[in-house]
């Protein structure tokens, strides 16, 4: 993230309009639309069923929405509607310049394979086919991520829980992309691997400048993390905006409600 | 630099019958390239939440807040967030820090999100701690498990790393001892004299008396009728 680069004259990497998932008459997200620009983080919050995950599992492509569109500046071709691209088109997205994190580890990895297979396999796919090269490369992003290299042959199922995390973090950026999806990526861990782990996708987000839609219900998640959020409730967004302007003047009821709700430590 | 026309700002309590509270009415302030102008009034008049209105981080109900050429009242997230980085430095009362994040980082972190290389940004991040008294010990340590003071000392250390065009500072003199506040005091003055616009607001009134150019009463902007 450079002051080199005036933001303002930048194209969004991102551009979703009007996306509205049901399932059958029950709303999953509706008419969500927003721009997503290069190096920024969105948070989504919202209490459990307020759509946040359905509307990520959406744009990601995981389930096809009713309506709507999910823009993407490819770098090939520029400006690219995902939700039209076939099949192994968006696939290959999501090997190269899309990564998704998963809430649970075991859901991203592969638990039968080692912690550098896991790592390899993504850059295989993307055509690295030199088993030296990938193996030091597993080697060199086990570090970035805090997993000492003597665990490289070991399975993930041997790893704790902020490991396997963590590992999950590896295997999604080595191939360098662009946008990352994370559902609730600090869930179900404990505070003190918490802390570790928002440290280092902290530092890994602007190192690599990366852009991210994280979701999540904890708030102090995306005030360490996000630039900016949406706060989402029975599937429509209700507010959004600087992160610290959201959180600390938040004008509609239910983040008020959300906001004041948070135990003070 | 800095320049409010007709701001207002109200909350509204939506969880408690929809209370609205106006807090501020018809606020207008203007703030010159080198120039510093202390906020004054009663604790509770509003100085801290304009601070908070010019940094974004409250939303005006109404009128202009321009910082440049940018109106932080309507601007969209980005280019606040580019406003902050480039332009805008804010101290406030209490440092916000991330765990485990040496102290070193903490203050050089301003200077690296411009661009800065790493080697210089540490040493101006260094002389800047050294400068305010924090012992070379401390600096490969979070601040976290600083003291109150400390915490402060790194709070202004960061908020001075980089050289913003203008700059809002929440009590930077604030349980100072007389060499830390003189320290403060001649980085407030060097600010000026490079051109910052500055917004202070100081208890302490002879340092008040010594950095700021002139004063605004925020009290002259507390709302007529009580609702």
């Amino acid at each position: 993230m450079g002051a080199q680069v005036k933001e303002q004259d930048m194209a969004p990497l991102l551009q979703v309009n009007a996306l509205t998932k049901m399932y059958g008459p029950r709303i999953g997200c509706k008419d969500v639309s927003f721009d997503l620009y290069p190096g920024e983080v969105m948070g989504i919050v919202g209490e459990s069923g307020s759509g946040k995950s359905t509307l990520l599992n959406a744009m990601a492509g995981h389930h096809a929405p009713d309506r709507g569109e999910v823009v993407f500046d490819t770098r090939a071709d520029g400006p690219v509607d995902t939700l039209k691209m076939s099949e192994p088109e968006r696939r290959m997205l999501g090997r190269t310049d899309w990564a998704f994190v998963h809430q649970h580890a075991r859901d991203g990895l592969r638990m039968s394979v080692s912690a550098g297979g896991n790592i390899g396999e993504r850059l295989m796919a993307v055509g690295g086919r030199h088993y030296g090269e990938i193996r030091e490369q597993a080697a060199d992003w086990l570090g970035r991520v805090e997993i000492s290299d003597t665990r490289i042959d070991d399975r993930p199922s041997a790893f704790s829980g902020g490991m396997q995390q963590r590992l999950q973090i590896a295997r999604n950026l080595v191939t360098g992309p662009r946008l990352v999806f994370m559902d609730e990526p600090t869930g179900g861990l404990d505070v003190s691997v918490q802390a570790r782990l928002l440290d280092l996708l902290r530092s890994l987000v602007r190192e690599m400048g990366l852009s991210a839609i994280i979701v999540t219900h904890d708030l102090a998640v995306v005030r360490l993390l996000a630039d900016r959020l949406m706060v989402m409730k029975d599937g429509h967004v209700v507010e959004s905006g600087l992160t610290d302007q959201v959180l600390d003047d938040p004008q509609h009821a239910y983040t008020q409600l959300l906001v004041s709700s948070v135990l003070q430590v | 630099m800095i320049e409010l026309e007709n701001v207002s700002k109200s909350f509204t309590l939506h969880n408690q019958g929809s209370a609205v509270i106006p807090v501020m009415e018809r606020v207008n302030l203007r703030v010159n390239a080198g120039e510093c102008v202390g906020l004054v009034g009663a604790s509770g008049a509003g100085k801290s939440t304009l601070m908070r209105l010019i940094y974004g981080n409250y939303l005006a109900a109404s009128g202009r807040v321009m910082v440049g050429d940018l109106d932080v009242a309507q601007a969209e997230p980005r280019q606040i967030i580019a406003l902050r980085r480039e332009t805008l430095g804010y101290v406030s009362q209490f440092l916000r820090v991330v765990p485990r994040v040496p102290a070193l980082d903490v203050v050089a972190e301003p200077l690296l999100a411009v661009g800065t290389p790493q080697d210089q940004a540490r040493d101006k991040a260094a002389s800047l701690l050294a400068e305010l008294n924090i012992p070379e010990r401390l600096w490969s340590l979070s601040p976290t498990t600083f003291s109150g003071g400390e915490q402060q000392r790194v709070n202004i250390a960061r908020g001075f790393a980089y050289d913003y065009p203008a700059l809002l500072l929440d009590e930077p003199t604030a349980s100072l001892d007389a060499q830390n506040r003189a320290t403060v005091l001649r980085l407030i003055e060097g600010a000026k004299a490079r051109g910052a616009a500055i917004i202070g607001i100081f208890h302490d009134e002879a340092a008040r008396d010594q950095v700021c150019d002139s004063f605004v009463d925020v009290s002259a902007f507390s709302p007529q009728v009580a609702a």
